[in-house]
Formats: C-alpha cells, structure tokens, sequence
C-alpha cells in the first residue's frame, strides 16, 4: 500500500508495515535533551536506578537554552548534566555549540531516523525526513532508558507549494501564511508534509523552517522529502555518505491537501499573541508599527543564509536610533561562518549586537528580554503572550528580511520598499 | 476514578508559557516555589485560590507550544484534580498522563466559573451539578488508561519493565 513519509519511517523502524492509526513501539535512532528538559530527565532515570541505558550511543545532551548559563541555579543543573554525560560517556555538546534541533541535523541526522527531543522543535529535524517529535522529560528519559518509545502512527496534511517565490519573500513567509490558514492547532496529532516544486527547489535552510515551525499549528512532525537538495546539505557538512532519498508513495493517503502559490505571496507578518494572527504586511494594522527591538536567530531562522540576507539589508547603512538589533547564530558552525563573512562586522557596524550561538531569549531566560510595552520583530517561531520572558511585551513574527528593513526604519518595514 | 470539585475556567490556546512562565525558569526544579505561580499569565487568581480538587476547565488547544513538563506537573501539584478542555496540544497531553494527571476532552461549553462538577472517568461521564446537565467523552486509549492508573509513567515502567501497550 503506497505510504506517507510517516508511515514509511516508522514501518521502517518497526519492521512491517504500518498506516496511519496504529499505536506502535517502535525504537529510537536518537533519543536527546537540553539544559531545560535535561535535568527532570535525569532525575526520572535517578528514580529508576539509572539504568543502564539500552542503547547509550543514541543519546545526545545539548546545553543551548542558558549559553553561556544565567543564573547559578541553570550553571549548577548544567553541571549535573555535564557530569551525567561523562559518567555514562554520552554525546554531549556543551554551551556555544549551539542550538540542539540547529546541531543534531548539522551534525547528525539522517533521512529515515526516528529521533525523540525534550524540546517541542525537535520537529525541524523533519526537513531532512527525520520522523523527530518533540516529547517531555519523562518520556525523553524513558527513550534513554529502553531505547524505544509509544506513539501513534499519525494521519497526514499535504501542502503542496507552487510557483517561484517573488523577490523580498520567502519560506518563513510561506509557512506563516500555511498557520495563518490551518490555525494553530490546524494539525494537531498529524502530520504535516511540504511537497510540489517550489519545495524541490528550494535549499534546505528554507526547508528547515516548514519542519521546524510544524508544530506552532500542533503537528506531531513536519517532513520534507531527502532529495538532490538534502544530498547538497549533507555534503556541505562532509557527510555525504548519511544521505539517501526518501520521499513519500504516489497514491499515500492525505486527510487534508492545501495548495500555496507562493509567486503570489507577500511578506508576511504574525501579530501579537498567536501564530495563526497572520496579515500580509500591506495591511493597514501593520502601517506605523514600532519596533523596540529586533530579534534575529532561534532554531527557525538562525542559519547563515539568514544573516547573509539581513546583512545585505543593513550593509553600510546604520539602524534607528529607537530600536536595538540583536543577532543570535543557530550553532558554532553559523557563528565561525558569520565571522569569516564578515557579517557581524556588518551587524555590529549597523548598531546592533551579536550573541555567542543558544535560544535562550525566544523563551525568556537571557540575552534580548522585553520591557514592559515594547514590542519585538522576530525571526523566530512563537510570539505568545510572555513568551522573550515579559507578558507585557508584544512580539511579531517575520522573515529575517523583514527584520533588518524594520531594524533600518524603526518601524515594520517591507523590505521590497528598501532601496 | 471519580471526582468532584469546583471549575476554574480558562480561555483558548492557553499555552504552556501562560501555565509556567519563562521567567520563572530558574524554579524549574523547585516544584514547591514554582507551583505558586500556576497558570500565572493566564490569570493570576487561580494559585493561590484553587482547592484540591478542583478542575481546570478550557476551551480549545490547551497547553500549546513548549514541551516543557513542569506545566503539567505544577497543574497537578496545585491541586488540580483534572484538566477539562475542548481538545489539548499533544505533547502537553501526554506529559500530563506521564505525571498522572487526567487529562478530558470534553465539550466544556456552559460550564461557568466555580461550578460544582463531577467527573467519572471510567464511565466516561461528566456531570455539572450547579446546572444539571452531563456530557459523555470517548476514554483515553488503552495504553495512556494503564499509565494513568499505575499513578504515571516512571511507576508504569518501575512496575512493568517496559511499556505495556
């Protein structure tokens, strides 16, 4: 029977066949998590006796939400997962090597693995067809601990993108309009596949954000097929041999199929507190919006490419005197190319700052909290209420475009409107 | 499993940040301090006021966003004796089953603030008894029931040694 990229990974994994309904035990191929879920994950293993850990090779620890650490209380639990880690010879990746959903599918991930992560945006390791899932501690620690977990094969949403993107727009756009359309529980229990040409066509920095963001309209993974353009990303990182293709069945069944023409887009911009509050940016609520400040980086729009469009933006030119611009890079590897780039001289020489690689200001703990009132333009994936750490704060949602034409003007600024 | 107790009533797409707010991150593993601040952002009387008991009473797509499991845990710990919503957010579903707290969905319209409800889980029926009405709801799957009745998920796999599907 044709099958879903869902249902192929995970009849991959438990060696029949599956289709979307199933409740399966399936194993995991890495299984991880950060400073945040880290720390209840090992005291729930604690509780068992610590093990041993069925498969320890499949388990990675990531210190990326306080990097470097905020606070004693985050230095001391990164302390306890350092030494976790040692003590049980675990993959680990300490603070300033990035974002973990940034570093694993840098590093790590391959077409067809079926990937666990204390973090709701483990989902971005979809865009190399990784069935990743983002689940909580305990069921984080118990992955670590058998080396498998329960889930339910879940139904799939087609979105089948068209059309060449129109110059100043871009993925991020693309995807805001999808939850713009669906909501933000459009997709919950499912999942969510991006297929057609302009998917095809497109380099997997862009991909990323449609795996990535899948879960701000409730899905359970969102995957893109490995093609030509995955070989390209893999080769880039010098591990060409962890490619291979993998796409979904002609015929597979979709509970739901959209079509976006995307040369019919526009930028596109979520407003304060939901994801699914999407308006083109010509909307006349979005005339004369101040911008307190800029955020660019998080795991959806930390890449390089990212800064590279935003540095072209600001290049030579200097941003409003009323708006503070910071930049975050994704992992160390953005960081060193940001750096050879000479893109942080560009974004430094604009005004602006740039952060060593970690999230952890798009939750709230450090580096870019909002002041009472202020409103935040932000690359990244959530703007609900109290989220960058202050409910009084308001924060919009928008392509890193956007971002630097806006950090320019001070305002919510179309970047087709920049020179 | 039978309860009773009063509603506390939450809006839509209450999420996890409203539940446990980041800027309380550094209490993440200090349950008693941050189980004071339950719910804060979404309104700040419920903490202090709930009893045990209680029901926390929503509309759609609670607990959206954030995997992180101390939302589930501190709504549990504040006394909370099940959350009633339209529908949840996946992850925070499965996160309150892990942490032994039932979670229902239910059609959740008509019930108003501080009514005085009962929930039989194993039937499947919630009454509202300030004004008499009842509602039916599907049971979990059979897999979540078993970790919910074995008080969680660290006790389903202490007591089977593995998951029982």
């Amino acid at each position: 029977m044709p099958q879903t990229l869902s249902e192929k990974i995970i009849s991959e994994k438990v060696g029949h066949p599956v289709k979307a309904g199933e409740l399966v035990l399936t194993p995991v191929d890495w299984v991880y998590a950060h400073d945040l879920s880290g720390p209840l994950a090992i005291s729930q293993l604690e509780k068992l006796g610590l093990g041993p850990l069925k498969y320890p090779e499949r388990v990675i620890f990531y210190l990326d939400h306080s990097s470097p650490s905020s606070t004693a209380i985050a230095a001391t639990e990164q302390k306890v997962i350092r030494e976790f880690a040692h003590k049980l010879n675990l993959k680990f990746y300490d603070v300033g090597s990035g974002i973990a959903h940034q570093v694993i599918m840098e590093e790590t991930l391959r077409p067809g693995d079926l990937v666990i992560g204390g973090d709701s945006h483990t989902c971005q390791g979809g865009a190399v067809a990784a069935f990743a899932t983002g689940m909580g501690s305990t069921d984080v620690a118990m992955a670590m601990l058998l080396g498998r977990t329960w889930l339910k094969v879940p139904e799939t949403m087609r979105f089948v993108l068209k059309g060449k993107f129109p110059p100043g727009v871009y993925a991020k756009d693309a995807m805001l309009f999808i939850i713009g359309q669906i909501g933000v529980d459009g997709a919950t229990y499912r999942a969510m596949e991006f297929l057609g040409p302009a998917i095809v066509a497109m380099p997997l920095y862009e991909r990323t954000i449609f795996a990535n963001m899948a879960i701000e309209a409730g899905a359970k993974v969102g995957l893109l097929p490995s093609d030509k353009k995955t070989r390209e990303y893999f080769k880039e990182f010098n591990r060409e041999k962890d490619y291979r293709p993998l796409k979904p069945d002609e015929g597979a069944n979709y509970s739901y199929t959209l079509e976006v023409d995307c040369s019919k887009l526009e930028p596109q911009i979520a407003l304060p507190h939901n994801v699914d509050n999407v308006k083109p940016i010509t909307a006349p609520e979005l005339k004369d919006v101040k911008v307190h400040q800029v955020y660019m980086g998080t795991c959806t729009n930390g890449r390089i490419e990212d800064f590279r469009v935003a540095a072209k933006i600001l290049k030579g030119k200097r941003i409003n005197p009323g708006t503070r611009l910071v930049a975050t890079p994704a992992s160390r590897d953005v960081y060193l190319k940001g750096a050879k780039e000479g893109i942080w001289q560009t974004f430094v020489e604009a005004g602006g700052l740039v952060n060593s690689p970690g999230c952890g200001a798009c939750p709230g703990i450090h580096t870019g909290i909002l002041g009472d009132g202020e409103n935040c333009l932000s690359t990244m994936n959530r703007n609900f209420k109290g989220r960058m750490g202050n409910p009084k704060a308001f924060i919009y949602l928008a392509s890193p475009a956007v971002c630097a034409a806006s950090a320019l003007t001070g305002k919510i600024t179309d970047p087709r409107n920049i020179r | 499993m039978k309860f009773k107790g009063k509603s506390w009533l939450f809006g839509d797409d209450i999420s996890t940040d409203l539940i446990f707010p980041g800027r309380y991150v550094h209490l993440l593993s200090n349950i008693p301090e941050l189980v004071k601040h339950t719910l804060e952002d979404a309104r700040g009387d419920y903490a202090a006021g709930v009893k045990p008991g209680d029901f926390v009473v929503a509309g759609k797509n609670f607990g959206m966003g954030s995997s992180r499991e101390q939302a589930a845990t501190i709504i549990k710990q504040s006394g909370a004796c099940a959350v009633l919503a339209k529908s949840f957010a996946r992850i925070f579903f499965r996160n309150s089953i892990n942490n032994g707290l039932p979670v229902v969905e239910v059609d959740t319209s008509g019930i108003e603030e501080q009514d005085e409800l009962e929930l039989d889980l194993k039937a499947g029926i919630l009454k509202n008894l300030t004004r008499s009405f009842e509602r039916r709801f599907a049971p979990l799957p059979p897999i979540m029931t078993e970790i919910l009745n074995d008080g969680g998920l660290v006790s389903h796999i202490k007591k089977h040694g593995d998951f029982h599907l």
